[in-house]
């Protein structure tokens, strides 16, 4: 819903309305791409293939292993697009006319976190939910995989995308955004790969998705901010 | 007192300034340390279960502490220089953080160290202390990194800025959830062994670490010098100082 | 003394470890003036450079 004063060439959106509009472009760039879509979910199978025959593929390491590799492999899968959420924009002039515009950075850095979760994360999951079966996860425990997941998830493209802002410009950034947010994520990894080795032997999660949905919520306040300072700041 | 601060904040002065207080801590520091080393290797007693190896605190600790609160340090400059624009608050994050990620390495190996004949291995995934310094240590080093990929100083100052606030909340988060991982397995923790400690063997702690502090000033301020000369590079007094003290220009 | 050296049989963990402790923070406080030196000796130098290009600049303007 547009504010009803068309001024010559500046309208001034309402931050929803600014969120939506960024949401759908980066919805619909990312389908025209589908590689973009493909890649990740084929280096998480990759990965994932690798650790039953690096380390064993007798069943009782494989529970073990199960939701850590798991994990990891989603977590390292989800790194892959980061460099390119600003770069794609930066490098044809589109974020300096962003940050020029007026509009609320701020909500168009919360809908580039949105849409990275959904175009890259999400599918991931789902991917996640089948591979565990290979993993011998029991299917009652699926479930809070896919939770932890999907929060854990989040927070990583939230966490990612403060550091892809603090990059933009930076030549060959991919491992310095891997180096930057992997810390991070440790306190996330903790409770999410445990929360699913937990369930898996029926013990309780002792609050474990509690302190996923907790870190995801603050980073959902926090991290639209820091993104939006630090493209503001990469781009003087 | 207020003018103090003023004169502090300028570059001119603080230069001269650090400039005389940092030999003063250095020296300080180390008489602090000669104390704390006699107290803590000559006149404490052996420790009933770890014997002499416990006289390894004397060095852990402190630099764990000041590991960690050279982060802080970092983090508080930071917002300083963000929100205040204040140039030398950037460069109080810069130099600070070689020298607390040194400290890191330091509690690292020196934990590292302790841990061998105490619990057998040199390493120890799941002890939430160690957790977090290693943690803490790839903070520094992406803070480091981040800085030096970026070749605009002021973009550095300030995109390093954020980073380090970011990084303030993890370090609490990070140690937080390492200690709830290593409960559920029960008896991870080893290092709790300053829970209640003579005096004998407190008091030299308490004054390493003070003294290790005093350190860390020193050497903070040794390297402002370096950043505010090269960040004032092009600034008159620059020239008219260093013209002074070569005159045969 | 001796004794005090032995450390209680761990003397090579102890010494390792405060001589290590002894040389990180030497090398912090070394490193630090070196490099504050050499700022200082960059500086003076280019400022030398930079007024021996002013003087030859007014020199020709008058000649």
């Amino acid at each position: 819903m547009m504010s009803d004063k068309p001024v010559a060439d500046t309208i001034e959106l309402r931050p929803f309305a600014t969120f939506r509009a960024m949401l759908w472009r980066e919805l619909k760039l990312a389908f025209r791409r589908p590689s973009d879509l493909i890649n990740p979910l084929f280096f998480f199978a990759i990965v994932v293939t690798l650790f039953p025959v690096a380390v064993s593929p007798l069943p009782d390491v494989l529970k073990v292993l199960g939701p850590g590799v798991v994990w990891v492999a989603v977590l390292l899968a989800a790194l892959l697009p980061l460099n390119g959420l600003f770069g794609q924009d930066h490098e044809d002039g589109t974020l300096e006319h962003y940050v020029l515009s007026g509009q609320s950075l701020v909500a168009m850095c919360f809908a580039k976190i949105v849409a990275l979760w959904l175009v890259s994360v999400l599918p991931l999951v789902i991917v996640s939910a089948v591979v565990a079966q290979s993993y011998l996860l029991p299917s009652s425990v699926v479930p809070i995989l896919v939770t932890s997941l999907s929060l854990g998830g989040y927070s990583l493209c939230a966490l990612g995308a403060v550091a892809a802002g603090l990059t933009v410009g930076v030549q060959r950034a991919s491992a310095l955004i891997a180096l930057l947010v992997l810390p991070l994520m440790i306190p996330v990894i903790i409770f999410g790969a445990r929360a699913v080795s937990l369930a898996a032997v029926e013990a309780s999660l002792s609050g474990a998705l509690d302190m996923l949905l907790a870190i995801a919520i603050l980073t959902s306040l926090f991290a639209p901010i820091a993104t939006a300072a630090a493209v503001r700041i990469s781009l003087e | 007192m207020w003018k103090f601060f003023h004169q502090l904040a300028s570059p001119p002065h603080f230069y001269r300034l650090a400039g005389l207080f940092a030999p003063w801590l250095l020296g300080l520091s180390l008489v602090g340390i000669v104390i704390g080393l006699y107290g803590g290797l000559v006149l404490a007693p052996a420790d009933y279960q770890q014997g002499d190896a416990f006289r390894i605190i004397y060095v852990h600790v402190p630099s764990a502490y000041l590991s960690l609160m050279a982060y802080t340090m970092m983090a508080v400059a930071s917002v300083i220089g963000l929100v205040w624009r204040m140039k030398l608050a950037h460069a109080v994050a810069a130099a600070a953080a070689p020298i607390g990620a040194s400290f890191t390495f330091l509690a690292l190996a020196t934990g590292s160290i302790w841990g061998r004949p105490m619990w057998g291995t040199w390493w120890e995934w799941g002890d939430p202390r160690m957790m977090t310094e290693l943690i803490l240590l790839f903070l520094y080093l992406g803070y480091m990194a981040l800085r030096s990929a970026i070749e605009d100083r002021n973009k550095a100052d300030r995109a390093s800025a954020v980073l380090a606030i970011v990084g303030v909340v993890n370090v609490v988060l990070v140690h937080y959830s390492v200690e709830w991982w290593s409960s559920l397995h029960q008896g991870q923790t080893i290092m709790n062994e300053d829970a209640r400690m003579p005096t004998s063997m407190l008091a030299p702690l308490l004054i390493m670490i003070f003294a290790f502090t005093l350190f860390f000033g020193a050497a903070l301020l040794q390297r402002l010098r370096a950043e505010v000369l090269e960040r004032e590079h092009s600034a008159r007094w620059v020239g008219r100082m260093l013209a002074e003290e070569q005159p045969n220009a | 003394m001796l004794e005090f050296l032995a450390m209680g049989g761990y003397a090579a963990y102890v010494w390792t470890a405060f001589g290590l402790t002894f040389a990180v923070l030497w090398l912090n406080w070394w490193s630090g003036r070196r490099r504050h030196l050499r700022v200082k000796a960059r500086l003076a130098s280019q400022g030398r450079e930079d007024t021996m290009h002013r003087g030859a600049t007014i020199k020709e303007v008058n000649a």
